[in-house]
């Protein structure tokens, strides 16, 4: 006993101290474990949050003003738009000198589509004086100013002047502001014009159709989960297969079958004026509408819902229903008491899984969606393909983001996120 | 015997010269019947005339400056030769990714001389654009479902009370904003003055408000047709030629009302920024596709017309219908009536702004 009353620290066999020798030996294993998930690191950092890191960047950065026209960005810094006049000959002369080297790269036009976005008409503004101011002698033809104004008396506008101060900055909260119906006013953020309008009407209507989507799917595949849960194998699997075939098929050609059936002169249609319930003259009006965006992504979406619905049931013994039962309750307490509480990890991994997706869907509603039944998604691929205006585009993106992640949130505080299986 | 194997070595070389050398050309283009007639009219005998290139067909000319815009930004330019619309190859010239052409030094001449500028005339709407066809957005109408008195007139798509019905029109402000004013009045040199106020784009929407309730607003070019056959629409707007192809060769009681049909144009564009011996293959290429007799030969395929005065008279018979394709042009004097010339100029400018007002009025 008396052996022990040592009090240095307590060493390992070959002498050094246990603590540090363990530390090694545990960071060799971090080392090693960290070197084993390596690939799938770099893997999503690179593939997946650069991007969302890019895309998040390119929602405020405005560095192509300053880039483009630094001279007149700094010329411009005195003057005061309240003033009610266009800047003075200084600011002219320095845009002069800008343009004729934005000529030469060819990058003047790219500044004026730029700014287009904020105010129309800079975009040929600056396309046809480019031409021009390509000609000019910096030396011997000033003054500008007299020349800037003939060659377009926009020039001349106030408001030409205040965008491009207003934008001159490296970072902007324009397109933030854009995306939620603002703009960037003579007197701070304000409304945009009543007629300009959309994008908060459309994110509600995204979250309206979303959840809409989600319930149907929920209403649809709980069913069809328990009933192939509770079937033999060999039966179960063949229906899964049904389940599982629209996967296989092309997106296009299932929405492509919707209109066939849901049109006016559709299938359905057809039937419903055959059987006499609907008049030839009153078709029913069931695609083009926010009522055939539900029930095409209904259909879409709905194996998303039923595969983690079927995996979670599958492993709810049957005894437990049958012990409730024999203990005295109708097959309702039974079903509402002891089974469903026990599903919920799937209807909360389906759920989630489904509206995450329906929330960026944008090829069918495009396709059935007619006016009414569109999604922001919609507008986001408008501006990354076709207008160009990736700036507005990342904006609507990283708000529909957060949106996402905020609904994550309330989601785990509500339920649990613990409480998600998929299996 | 040395000469021989001189000889020998020679010939072999010659035979690995062309694999040494290969070009591989990436064409981009919109697919389906118009790829195909771009395939057979330019690209099967250029690549029987130049045995060392092979074109490799890409069908992104929909997301083409998306695309091209990406792959500037990475660096790394992937394309030779993109089809793309009049508007398009501005916004791609404005932003730089297009290669600006000279026109009479890069185009073959008309076969009598003529040069280029002055054969393609004031279809030349971008410093880096080389037109190939030209197309038109106008109407197509259901002969059985519009009564006795069948549409001549491009405001009878506005008025319901002669022909009631759905009709499809384009899910964007271009070509529908202008209609719209016309038929509420406005002389046709004036529509894009007064669109540009304020109190034009209000009086344009109030136009549309009329028949709001009875339109399918279509995004992708094979929707009117498609409507158009199942009699879902009495009319609707698309491109001429998917309406040539629904009535000639898919024989639907579908009639062309070509009365104020908007003239557009499609054609190439060669990415900025190309490595040189790139370009010259490009150059190469377009110069041999945009040449009259090639330009004519299109037309043989599909209903559009060859953007060169000089292949106007070129024009013959379908390879497979065999029917005349000079009155299926939108250019042939019988239809061109009554024109629409889009005005690209003013669109550049102004699409970003009444685009927002038109999703928005759509969306009420």
């Amino acid at each position: 006993m008396s052996d022990t009353t040592q009090t240095g620290p307590v060493l390992a066999a070959d002498g050094t101290p246990l603590k540090r020798s363990l530390q090694r030996a545990l960071r060799r294993e971090k080392l090693r474990a960290l070197l084993l998930i390596a690939p799938l690191l770099i893997f999503v950092l690179v593939t997946f949050i650069a991007p969302i890191a890019d895309m998040l960047f390119r929602s405020v950065e405005n560095d192509i003003v300053a880039d483009t026209l630094p001279k007149t960005v700094v010329a411009l810094k005195s003057w005061d738009f309240h003033s009610g006049e266009a800047p003075g000959e200084a600011v002219f002369a320095a845009l002069a000198a800008d343009l004729q080297v934005a000529v030469e790269a060819k990058t003047h036009t790219r500044l004026g589509s730029r700014l287009n976005y904020e105010k129309t008409g800079i975009s040929s503004l600056f396309r046809k004086s480019g031409r021009k101011v390509k000609k000019w002698d910096l030396a011997s033809d000033a003054p500008f100013r007299e020349k800037f104004i003939k060659i377009d008396k926009d020039w001349g506008d106030v408001d030409v002047w205040r965008v491009i101060q207003t934008y001159s900055g490296k970072y902007t909260n324009g397109y933030f502001l854009n995306a939620i119906d603002m703009e960037k006013g003579p007197n701070g953020p304000q409304w945009r014009d009543e007629s300009q309008q959309i994008y908060l009407m459309l994110l509600k209507r995204t979250m309206f159709l979303s959840i809409t989507i989600t319930l149907s799917c929920l209403l649809l595949g709980y069913p069809v989960a328990w009933l192939l849960s509770n079937i033999p194998m060999r039966t179960s699997n063949l229906l899964m297969i049904l389940v599982l075939l629209p996967f296989w098929t092309s997106l296009l050609v299932r929405t492509s079958a919707w209109k066939v059936l849901l049109q006016q002169q559709g299938v359905i249609n057809d039937v419903l004026v055959w059987v006499g319930l609907v008049a030839d003259d009153n078709r029913l009006v069931m695609i083009n509408n926010q009522f055939g965006t539900i029930i095409a992504m209904t259909h879409i979406l709905l194996p998303f819902m039923i595969l983690p619905l079927f995996s979670v049931m599958r492993t709810i013994p049957p005894t437990y229903l049958r012990a409730a039962k024999s203990l005295g309750a109708t097959n309702w307490t039974a079903f509402w008491r002891v089974y469903f509480p026990q599903s919920i990890p799937g209807i909360g991994a389906g759920s989630i899984l489904v509206f995450i997706l329906s929330i960026g869907y944008y090829i069918t509603p495009e396709l059935v969606g007619g006016t009414t039944g569109v999604f922001i998604s919609n507008r986001i691929a408008y501006h990354i393909s076709s207008s160009l205006n990736w700036g507005l585009g990342a904006a609507l993106g990283s708000i529909l983001l957060l949106l996402v992640l905020v609904l994550y949130w309330l989601y785990d505080r509500i339920v649990g996120i613990d409480n998600v299986k998929l299996g | 015997m040395k000469s021989t194997n001189l000889l020998l070595a020679a010939s072999a070389l010659a035979l690995l010269a062309p694999a040494a050398n290969a070009i591989e050309l990436t064409f981009v283009s919109w697919g389906g019947a118009y790829s195909k007639s771009q395939q057979l009219a330019y690209n099967d005998p250029y690549m029987a005339a130049h045995p060392d290139v092979t074109i490799i067909n890409d069908e992104s000319s929909p997301e083409a400056v998306a695309k091209l815009r990406a792959m500037n930004e990475a660096g790394n330019i992937t394309w030779d030769i993109v089809d793309v619309v009049a508007a398009d190859a501005i916004r791609l010239c404005d932003e730089g990714l297009a290669m600006e052409i000279d026109f009479d030094k890069d185009l073959a001449a008309a076969p009598d001389g003529t040069p280029a500028t002055e054969d393609f005339g004031d279809l030349l709407v971008s410093d880096c654009f080389i037109p190939e066809i030209v197309y038109s957005t106008t109407f197509g109408y259901r002969t059985d479902l519009v009564g006795d008195t069948p549409p001549t007139k491009v405001c009878d798509v506005f008025d319901l009370k002669k022909y009631p019905g759905k009709r499809s029109l384009e899910k964007r402000p271009i070509n529908n904003m202008e209609w719209a004013l016309l038929c509420d009045g406005v002389p046709k040199d004036e529509v894009y003055d007064v669109l540009a106020t304020e109190a034009g784009q209000d009086r344009a929407f109030k136009k549309l408000d009329t028949i709001k309730d009875s339109v399918i607003w279509w995004s992708s070019g094979s929707d009117t047709p498609q409507l158009l056959a199942d009699g879902e629409v009495i009319m609707g707007s698309t491109y001429n030629g998917r309406l040539f192809s629904l009535i000639e060769e898919k024989k639907q009681p579908v009639a062309m009302l070509w009365d104020a049909q908007v003239f557009d144009l499609d054609g190439f564009i060669i990415p900025a920024g190309l490595p040189d011996d790139r370009k010259q293959a490009a150059l190469d290429y377009v110069r041999f596709a945009t040449d009259t007799q090639r330009l004519a030969d299109q037309a043989k395929y599909i209903a559009y017309g060859p953007a060169r005065k000089s292949s106007a008279p070129l024009v013959g018979k379908h390879a497979d219908l065999g029917i005349d394709m000079a009155p299926h042009m939108p250019t042939d004097p019988n239809n061109a009536k009554n024109t629409f010339l889009y005005n690209y100029e003013w669109w550049a400018d102004y699409r970003d702004d009444l685009d927002a007002k038109f999703q928005a009025w759509l969306a009420k």
